[in-house]
């Protein structure tokens, strides 16, 4: 079996925001929406202060809450632990976006560019079906299917790989196969401390955090 | 340990969502407490009437908020394992079972009122499924909106008594239990939300509080036990219409409250932050 996943090493994480650009360029969402999102907090008052850059975004839950709430089947989790959503059978509803935890969902009812009128990319890759429905990040399914599909393995080559990992300057962002002992993201969980968001709410997502060393 | 940053309130749902389970609601509990009150027929008609257009305005008013209205029969898609679906399909089915008892048919009261009260529990288990929400995926949220469901057509009964009469005393004490219940529930579900709802959320949960104890809760029990007592019929009809309309007016505060005013998620938490100064 395949699980795949990802893995955000929060020591790394300089805030650049390369990932979140990276992925708005690869899907071309609207203004507004941003798949992957680098949140940035700070803890603690002066002069006993830290900072934390936060990649988050849809989780690909094993057990998704928006799955189960959508009526119309719309969004579903494949055998492989993605969960989509299929954008013809979706009404927009929008019940997913408030049964989801991480605030990963978005629904925009109109086409809006950056500067006005749609770029060369922008109107390359616009989607009306995404109109009105609800989006997410979909780790670049599209690119693993098709790595796949030419013999490439998700994590390891770009080509196949989500577009915010391969654009992540520190190698903050890694993706791969939780059930492959031998892929990043199994080595980075074995050798590092990890948690995920909102655990204590069952859904067990698929994105996980590094904080630390495994203890010596 | 959560580090925020702070919960926002949502904005997928807006009053349109609010609406329906404020019309919703109101509606099924008005076909359920027409089948409870042992009213006439003319009586059972004008309520399960009343019902039915509450619970399609609350429809259309869902209708109206969703992104692609004319896929809407999709909706009915999964049942398995959504109550949205569940409500949709229950809704298709108290139709025709309410007119069914308004036509007079025998025995299909007792059915409406089945389908009405799994209706407004579908709409319960809608928003504890709903985990992005707080204030929403608390268990208690079910039969609160369930009571407060129940509690709002008991009110239209009684908001409409001048017209029909108070019924008998069984359904004066039927609806102070609803009212009692609904205050009661509402008590235990504000205080689980301590420490888990935001801030902000727990404030304007705590303004309606004193809303559903005053208007929704104290004045219809105190015109209720006057008119235990009263012997003046229209007296008895006026403070029925005023506890009534109260009782309902106070549930669709508390759904307002509940669906739009305390949505807050809850933010982002980091369970550790990030050892740094050591090579990763």
């Amino acid at each position: 079996m395949t699980r795949w996943a990802m893995v955000a090493d929060l020591r790394r994480c300089i805030g650049c925001q390369t990932c979140t650009a990276a992925c708005r360029h690869a899907n071309a969402t609207p203004p507004g929406v941003q798949w992957r999102r680098v949140l940035d907090m700070e803890f603690g008052e002066y002069p006993d202060v830290q900072r934390a850059f936060v990649p988050v975004g849809c989780q690909h839950c094993e057990d998704p809450p928006c799955m189960h709430v959508c009526p119309t089947t719309a969004t579903k989790k494949r055998a492989d632990g993605i969960v989509t959503i299929d954008y013809d059978l979706c009404i927009g509803c929008a019940y997913c976006a408030v049964a989801c935890p991480y605030q990963a969902r978005y629904k925009t009812d109109k086409a809006t560019f950056a500067y006005g009128r749609a770029t060369v990319s922008e109107a390359k890759l616009e989607d009306d079906a995404r109109l009105a429905v609800a989006t997410k990040c979909t780790f670049c399914v599209d690119r693993i299917d098709a790595g796949i599909g030419r013999g490439q393995r998700p994590g390891v080559d770009p080509e196949a790989t989500p577009a915010c990992v391969n654009a992540c300057i520190a190698g903050a962002l890694a993706f791969g196969d939780l059930d492959d002992e031998q892929s990043s993201v199994s080595r980075l969980l074995a050798e590092n401390q990890h948690f995920r968001m909102h655990e204590e709410l069952g859904t067990g997502p698929g994105f996980y955090y590094l904080w630390d060393k495994v203890a010596a | 340990m959560s580090f925020g940053p702070s919960p926002w309130r949502q904005a997928h749902w807006d009053a349109r969502a609010a609406g329906n389970f404020i019309c919703g609601g109101a509606g099924a509990g008005s076909i359920v407490f027409a089948g409870l009150s042992g009213a006439d027929d003319a009586t059972l008609t004008s309520l399960i009437l009343t019902g039915l257009a509450l619970v399609a305005v609350g429809l259309t008013c869902v209708w109206l908020e969703i992104g692609r209205p004319l896929r809407a029969v999709n909706v009915f898609i999964n049942p398995r394992t959504s109550w949205m679906s569940r409500e949709a399909f229950t809704a298709t089915l108290l139709f025709p079972a309410g007119l069914a008892t308004v036509a007079g048919a025998p025995g299909w009261r007792w059915a409406a009122a089945a389908l009405a009260l799994a209706f407004v529990y579908c709409q319960g288990r809608m928003l504890q499924a709903a985990k992005g929400i707080p204030a929403w995926r608390e268990p208690l949220i079910t039969p609160l909106i369930v009571a407060s469901g129940l509690a709002e057509g008991a009110g239209l009964f009684f908001f409409t008594s001048p017209l029909h009469g108070v019924g008998t005393r069984l359904s004066l004490a039927i609806f102070a239990a609803l009212v009692l219940g609904r205050a009661v529930l509402w008590l235990v579900y504000r205080g689980r939300l301590s420490g888990v709802a935001a801030p902000e959320a727990r404030a304007a949960l705590d303004r309606t509080g004193r809303v559903l104890s005053v208007v929704g809760t104290l004045i219809p029990l105190g015109l209720l036990a006057v008119i235990a007592v009263a012997t003046v019929q229209q007296a008895i009809g006026l403070f029925a219409a005023i506890a009534g309309l109260a009782a309902a007016l106070a549930g669709a505060h508390l759904k307002y409250t509940i669906l739009i005013r305390a949505a807050f998620n809850q933010g982002f938490a980091l369970a550790q932050l990030p050892v740094r100064g050591r090579q990763p």
